[in-house]
């Protein structure tokens, strides 16, 4: 049997080990999650009124998948009542592509043999400074998941950084322990993006096969820690198509939905990230196509209704353009995923291909158009 | 007769504050036109820097601004959006907003309260979210604030007056205009809220969603007039039956 490390007991000397069952409770509901013993009528009765967890479930059912149309309706009521007709712009930098792990589905994997970089901090305002100009007042720093060359400091400096020149940071690294999320905060970052990639513990160990990452537990408490040290809100995330997308969208969802109950205060939002079907995949059944990627969007709209959603710059403009307002109320603009790219000075690769290319106005215009009014700055630094 | 709203010594003619943020800013001149509004909020938090997109320049001159602190957690917070909304010159009223709730943004009322007395101390005019209770607004007044707005229901939520029999109590028994921050759905809801006797009425959502945002805009101004007018004209006694004996029960009274 494949081991599963979800126990503290598997951490690092360096890992911080909090007293919480929220692991525990999401995965023993998500355990019990069968979508094939949803009807058309279980869908329908998630759509009369909140949906509760029964009714997610039902709505990340195959047989929800049919009734999309009808579930998209009601979707974009909820998210015009919470969120109007504005959708937040923000670009991600990546700063390093380091990493110290061994992810089987990942282009920044150790052993890929790609150019490596890590900005030295005036290449970092350089590319910042390109950012900039384009008018956008929200950024997401990446790196690499590699304490080695991109540390807790060096991270600090690339959020210090950013402050001179945006208003919202957020980062999205490794997970980090409070304390250290407590300093970063200190620095100017309120919030934090984590991917658990799939919450599928046992298919977690077949594609995590080695760095810190692959302890399981470590990196699902990491919204909890970056809660508790103080940041304004957390970002969840299932690589679609890794696992039973299904099941990954419904623990996702819960892991959200239980934490967002142990810290009411806590601003919530999902990311839509996904792995691309593949030609010669005979896993159809997993296979994550534009209607199971709307599909799991609307869910989350439905479930948590208040709750924030970035579309990715994987998808194409098309589809980014109609599912903003619909379900996603976060863009990314202007996106270049390679080292120093920003700035025309590119020295390292990229984690994957972006299917977006657009820049910030056409992405503001593409919004207009469509009835939505983008904006930049929804944040205040307290 | 003048029948103005009086607020922290300021008067307005409009009985409807528009919120903001949900609609477009190019929409925001015509909204503001048709509903006839003389006082709106905004979001400091989206006022707080330069650049495109920052509603304070799509705000038309002679609109009387109502800052909210959105995104404030606790008093100290919103105390400190306030200031920063004076700096950016949104004048003194302060629509107080504390929230420890991301799922239904309800406010913490014991914190508004705390937040009043410093905020009224610094010379702002306070004017909070509230969840309608009588012993909170009380203590909200006391604190200094120049208005009560009490929920009407989940913001965002378009349910209409759901807490309708607390705001009455409220309506009777403060001394300060009694506003209905949120929840109101529709013109109907709005002229009942003004029927009651409430100030004035604040909406945001219920416009932002219409088909037709700024002929909807249209609809609650004069949804509001016709309730206040109402509410001026004394509503007539509605009959109920049991109420009503055909002889009078004190009929044998004699040596009157």
């Amino acid at each position: 049997m494949t081991r599963l490390w979800t126990d503290a007991e598997d951490y690092g000397p360096s890992m911080e080990a909090i007293d919480s069952d929220i692991m525990d409770t999401v995965l023993s509901e998500a355990d019990g999650f069968d979508p094939s013993s949803y009807t058309e009528s279980d869908v329908r009765r998630a759509l009369s009124g909140d949906p509760g967890i029964e009714g997610f479930a039902a709505l990340l059912s195959p047989a929800a998948g049919n009734m999309l149309e009808e579930i998209a309706v009601r979707a974009r009521e909820e998210t015009r009542k919470h969120f109007g007709n504005s959708v937040c712009m923000f670009t991600p930098i990546y700063t390093s592509n380091y990493c110290q792990n061994n992810c089987v589905y990942c282009g920044f994997n150790i052993h890929n043999k790609i150019r490596r970089a890590c900005l030295t901090p005036e290449e970092v305002d350089v590319e910042m400074a390109a950012i900039a100009e384009s008018g956008l007042k929200e950024i997401l720093i990446l790196t690499g998941e590699s304490r080695a060359r991109s540390d807790v400091e060096y991270i600090g400096m690339c959020v210090e950084k950013a402050s001179e020149y945006f208003s919202t940071i957020g980062i999205e690294v490794y997970p980090m322990n409070t304390d250290e999320y407590a300093y970063i905060q200190r620095k100017g970052a309120d919030y934090v993006t984590v991917f658990q990639e799939t919450y599928d513990a046992e298919r977690y160990a077949e594609l995590h096969l080695a760095g810190p990452k692959r302890i399981f537990s470590y990196r699902f408490n990491a919204q909890e820690r970056a809660i508790r040290a103080g940041m304004r809100g957390v970002a969840f995330g299932a690589l679609l198509g890794l696992g039973d997308f299904r099941k990954d969208a419904f623990a996702c969802g819960l892991h959200a939905y239980h934490l967002q109950r142990k810290y009411p205060h806590a601003e919530i939002s999902f990311s839509l990230p996904r792995f691309r079907p593949f030609i010669n995949n005979e896993d159809r059944v997993n296979q994550v196509h534009e209607p199971q990627l709307l599909q799991v969007s609307l869910a989350y709209r439905l479930f948590m209704p208040f709750a924030g959603q970035t579309i990715s710059t994987r998808e194409r403009p098309g589809f980014r353009d109609n599912i903003v307002g619909l379900t996603a109320t976060k863009i990314s603009a202007g996106v270049s995923v390679g080292i120093g790219e920003h700035s025309g000075t590119e020295h390292g690769d990229g984690q994957f291909v972006i299917s977006d290319p657009r820049g910030v106005d056409e992405i503001a215009d593409a919004l207009r158009q469509h009835g939505l009014q983008p904006v930049m700055t929804d944040y205040v630094r307290l | 007769m003048t029948d103005e709203l009086v607020i922290g010594g300021h008067r307005f003619n409009s009985r409807f504050i528009l919120g903001s943020g949900k609609f477009s800013l190019d929409m925001t001149r015509a909204v503001i036109e048709n509903g006839g509004v003389e006082m709106a909020t905004l979001a400091v938090r989206r006022a707080s820097s330069e650049g495109e997109g920052n509603i304070l320049d799509h705000m038309p001159k002679g609109i009387t601004l109502l800052p909210n602190t959105s995104g404030a957690r606790n008093a100290e917070e919103a105390v400190r959006i306030a200031r920063l909304a004076r700096e950016l010159g949104c004048g003194d009223f302060i629509k107080i907003e504390i929230i420890r709730d991301t799922k239904y943004l309800l406010p913490d009322n014991r914190e508004t309260i705390r937040a009043i007395g410093m905020l009224a101390d610094e010379g702002f005019i306070p004017m909070p979210y509230m969840m309608p209770d009588l012993s909170a607004a009380r203590d909200m007044a006391d604190a200094g604030a120049a208005a009560i707005m009490p929920l009407g229901a989940p913001i965002g939520s378009n349910k209409g007056i759901l807490t309708k029999d607390f705001i009455r109590i409220l309506v009777e028994e403060i001394d300060l205009p009694i506003i209905v921050d949120a929840g109101i759905g529709r013109p109907s809801q709005a002229c009942e809220a003004m029927e009651m006797g409430c100030a004035a009425v604040m909406a945001n959502t219920a416009i932002a969603t219409a088909g037709d945002v700024a002929s909807m805009a249209k609809a609650f101004r004069m949804a509001i007039e016709a309730g206040r007018l109402a509410y001026l004209s004394g509503l007539g006694r509605v009959l109920e039956k049991r109420a009503e004996a055909s002889s009078p029960l004190t009929g044998f009274l004699e040596d009157r």
